[in-house]
């Protein structure tokens, strides 16, 4: 029995989603916080692609995932950025220390 | 045989991306996951995003990823994590089993139909977006200049000097 290869796609969105997830909620790091968006991001493209490559439209659904791509990279860029100026003024990338309230 | 192989790969590499201890190998696992997911993207038919994620996904991110860990340091971090391990596993598995139940039903081949080039749907159908995608790049950069830059802002420099 061979399985339809857009099934086996669907699978590994619905997994790499539920990585990426897990990595958003476990980790403290700011950087790995992004690492694990761009993860989730990773899988509603592919989500997106193999849509399109299912119902035959897979132009569209290529324009679509090049808007995505684009601005999965502008906020990977600027949360960079923020992660860096957090560093410089709290010392550390745990997203815990940045609750300056509970002080 | 070949898409459970890349997939699996895809997996893989996100498994150990996110285990990674340091940042550094935590980025190049994620390089790779970018680079699967643009052969799986060729694999499905898409090739222009393909391009497009092998070249912005595992390169430009990367390298904005290596710049900034530059940067902030490569720290190990081993503190719990703000959410109990068991929640977090628990509300994975919903959301990997809400996403099966939505996602697989959904993926119903139909027979191709005709439709616009790629390139004609980008510059003709959503050239609207086209405009706000430029604009949100140019905020994006200009946000990532002024978070890097170290000059102090005058009213800033005065509030500081009035403190000493």
């Amino acid at each position: 029995m061979t399985l339809d290869p857009l099934i086996l796609v669907a699978a590994g969105v619905c997994l790499l989603a539920g990585v990426g997830l897990y990595g958003l909620l476990a980790s403290r790091n700011l950087i790995k916080i992004i690492v694990a968006m761009q993860i989730l991001t990773k899988a509603a493209v592919l989500a997106l692609v193999a849509a399109g490559a299912a119902s035959g439209k897979i132009n569209l659904s290529q324009s679509l995932a090049i808007t995505v791509i684009v601005v999965d990279t502008v906020v990977a860029a600027v949360g960079l950025a923020l992660g860096v100026q957090v560093r410089k003024r709290f010392g550390s990338l745990d997203a815990a220390n940045l609750a300056s309230l509970r002080r | 045989m070949l898409f459970g192989l890349v997939i699996a790969g895809i997996i893989l590499c996100a498994v150990l991306s996110i285990t990674a201890n340091r940042l550094l190998s935590s980025a190049i696992w994620l390089a790779g996951v970018s680079a699967l997911s643009a052969i799986l993207f060729y694999m499905l038919g898409a090739r222009e995003v393909a391009v497009i994620e092998l070249s912005i996904g595992a390169g430009l991110v990367t390298v904005l990823f290596v710049f900034a860990i530059s940067i902030a340091g490569d720290e190990a971090m081993n503190a719990k994590p703000l959410v109990p391990r068991i929640l977090g596993v628990g509300l994975v598995l919903c959301l990997v089993i809400l996403l099966g139940w939505m996602v697989v039903p959904g993926l119903v081949t139909s027979d191709p139909t005709t439709e616009l080039s790629s390139t004609d749907i980008l510059w003709d159908v959503r050239g609207m977006d086209l405009i706000v995608q430029v604009s949100l790049i140019f905020a994006g950069v200009l946000s990532v200049l002024g978070l890097l830059s170290d000059k102090i802002l005058p009213a800033r420099a005065a509030e500081k000097g009035g403190r000493s």
